[in-house]
């Protein structure tokens, strides 16, 4: 089974979010970047397929040189070759396109990757992948097995969840708790400084989004605290004050 | 202008989110036809009209009960060709989302989906999107003629501006290959306020002490018709189940009110809760860094607080 798993890099999900150049970039000092905390455990389920049943895993992102410590670290999770597409990230549609026409010819029989990233949150890379490959495309998948040349699957509904069947191959966006997040021994870590990392340059994409500015919300104003004796104060706050009762 | 909105149910029913896409349709200005797929009831449909779609599309074939994600895309750009839609307004779903995202590609429109406000077209169609997980929002541009939009939940407001609206049947052929991935069962908690459209939350932590303990909070959630929810650890230990996880990883939540009982607050869950309109928090840490994100907060024991606010609440009613 040959499994493409997809991963974004982004900031940890402690970091304080900031903007520079006017509030038209973001200001990576003093972040740490991780692998999209959906797309780990993406690639945990691949790394878990492949210990059960054997699979070669490719990891691919999108980004510039500076993700290549991320990429890293996926390949020593478990992945065995990885391809950095060496364009910035700008939108969902750029991404998917990048990673459609790289899975175009390799006839991978999964292609998983996050519900979505945690820093663009746009919840869409897998169904655009899905539709320009012509495959199905499920998400957010919190299950996922296969049996032969079906899977099954369990996607997260509002409420509750729905059991799916269907033939490989297919897109997954995923989420928790399809797989625990894996973390790096030692063994994975050596071994991921020789294993492929290829670098592919871009197609070129028309996405029709311009990006033009980012901002961040209002501050929070301070909390007003209230006596434990004194709820009906806060009933009364909630309803006259917040008008939210 | 015209715009296609894809309008979601359940069990017969319009969902809530969906009559905000509608309202958002109506707000940008134009023809809205709002587009329903599957069992859903027909006065229900011909109500529509009245959230602003000048007309409404049905179609009853059996096979979109269930909502397959490629079918319904499909379906949709079919329509909106059909329509000559330049716009289509979805709402963010675990449905909606997926969907947005083929028939984007599909015709070849610009995409944004966790969209906050309504288009500011003063100078091209520009909307505003809420990015890392809400610290943030992004103004972009959708600069091609056909765009898909999908909006966050309060995106726009449902108000009643016109009067219900005929249904007109209609079909579209989908390929039997669109429905490769077959929906075999589901379970859904019936009955309840919804997490994602809630209006009001209660949430417990691990203050809660144990899944024994979460009585008071179904209580108070039946007393103020809200959702329940649960901090990441409370369903990582199986206290709760996991559609109930509020947080970065989980379900993120934008009600009216946010209640938080013994949850110390870690960046991740409130990157979760970070778009309601009110947090009130009650821990007994005055430390707590949930406290510094709250608009109310309470410092004391859950047990003794829960149950006080709980009769404080019910006699304000």
């Amino acid at each position: 089974m040959k499994i493409l798993v997809c991963i974004s890099h982004v900031p940890d999900t402690t970091s304080k979010i900031n903007f520079t150049d006017n509030n038209s970039r973001f200001d990576p000092q003093g972040v740490q970047f991780i692998i999209g905390p959906y797309d780990d455990y993406a690639l945990a389920r691949a790394v878990e397929l492949k210990e059960s049943s054997g699979a070669a895993i490719t990891v691919l992102n999108v980004g510039l040189v500076d993700t290549e410590p991320t990429i890293r670290k996926a390949l020593a999770i478990g992945a065995d070759e990885a391809v950095r597409v060496n364009a910035e990230p700008t939108d969902s549609f750029f991404v998917a396109t990048q990673i459609a026409e790289y899975a175009r010819a390799k006839s991978f029989d999964l292609i998983l990757m996050g519900r979505e990233s945690i820093d663009y949150n746009g919840g869409v890379v897998h169904g655009i992948v899905g539709e320009l490959l012509g495959i199905p495309s499920v998400s957010p998948v919190m299950k996922l097995d296969i049996e032969g040349n079906t899977a099954k699957l369990a996607r997260e509904i509002e409420g509750g969840k729905e059991y799916l069947e269907l033939p490989l191959p297919f897109v997954a966006g995923c989420q928790e708790p399809i797989a625990e997040w894996k973390i790096p021994n030692m063994r994975g870590i050596m071994s991921a400084r020789t294993k492929p990392l290829n670098v592919i340059e871009p197609v070129a994409v028309d996405s029709g989004i311009k990006p033009q500015q980012f901002e961040l919300p209002p501050p929070k104003g301070t909390v007003k605290m209230i006596a434990p004796e004194n709820v009906a104060e806060l009933v009364s706050l909630l309803k006259n004050e917040a008008k939210v009762l | 202008m015209n715009i296609l909105v894809f309008v979601e149910s359940a069990e017969g029913k319009i969902k809530k989110n969906s009559l905000e896409a509608v309202a958002y349709a109506y707000a940008i200005g134009g023809k809205v036809t709002a587009l329903a797929l599957g069992d859903v009831g027909s006065e229900e449909l011909q109500n529509l009209g009245k959230y602003g779609a000048s007309s409404v599309l049905h179609v009853s074939d059996s096979k979109f009960n269930q909502g397959v994600i490629q079918a319904y895309a499909t379906a949709i750009a079919i329509t909106m060709q059909n329509e000559s839609a330049d716009i289509l307004v979805i709402s963010d779903s675990s449905l909606g989302t997926p969907i947005a995202a083929r028939v984007a590609a599909r015709v070849g429109a610009s995409l944004a989906t966790n969209v906050v406000s309504l288009p500011d077209t003063s100078k091209g169609f520009n909307v505003k999107r809420s990015i890392y997980t809400g610290k943030a929002f992004a103004n972009v541009e959708l600069t091609k003629t056909k765009k898909v939009i999908g909006i966050k939940k309060n995106a726009a407001e449902v108000k009643e501006v016109g009067s219900p609206v005929s249904v007109t049947p209609f079909q579209v052929t989908v390929p039997e290959t669109d429905f490769n991935a077959r929906i075999t069962s589901s379970e859904k908690a019936t009955g309840e306020v919804l997490l994602p459209e809630a209006n009001i939350v209660v949430s417990g932590g691990r203050g809660m002490k144990g899944p024994e303990h979460w009585g008071m909070i179904e209580d108070l959630a039946k007393t103020l018709g809200a959702a329940t929810g649960c901090s990441k650890p409370v369903s990582d230990m199986g206290w709760r189940p996991h559609h109930e996880h509020v947080g970065q990883t989980g379900v993120k939540v934008a009600p009216q009110l946010y209640i938080a009982i013994g949850i110390s607050g870690a960046i991740q869950h409130l990157a979760g809760v970070n778009s309601s309109k009110c947090i009130v928090v009650i821990n007994k840490d005055a430390d707590a860094p949930f406290f510094k994100a709250a608009d109310y907060g309470i410092v004391g024991d859950a047990f003794d607080v829960l149950p006080k606010l709980h009769e404080a609440l019910k006699a304000a009613k």
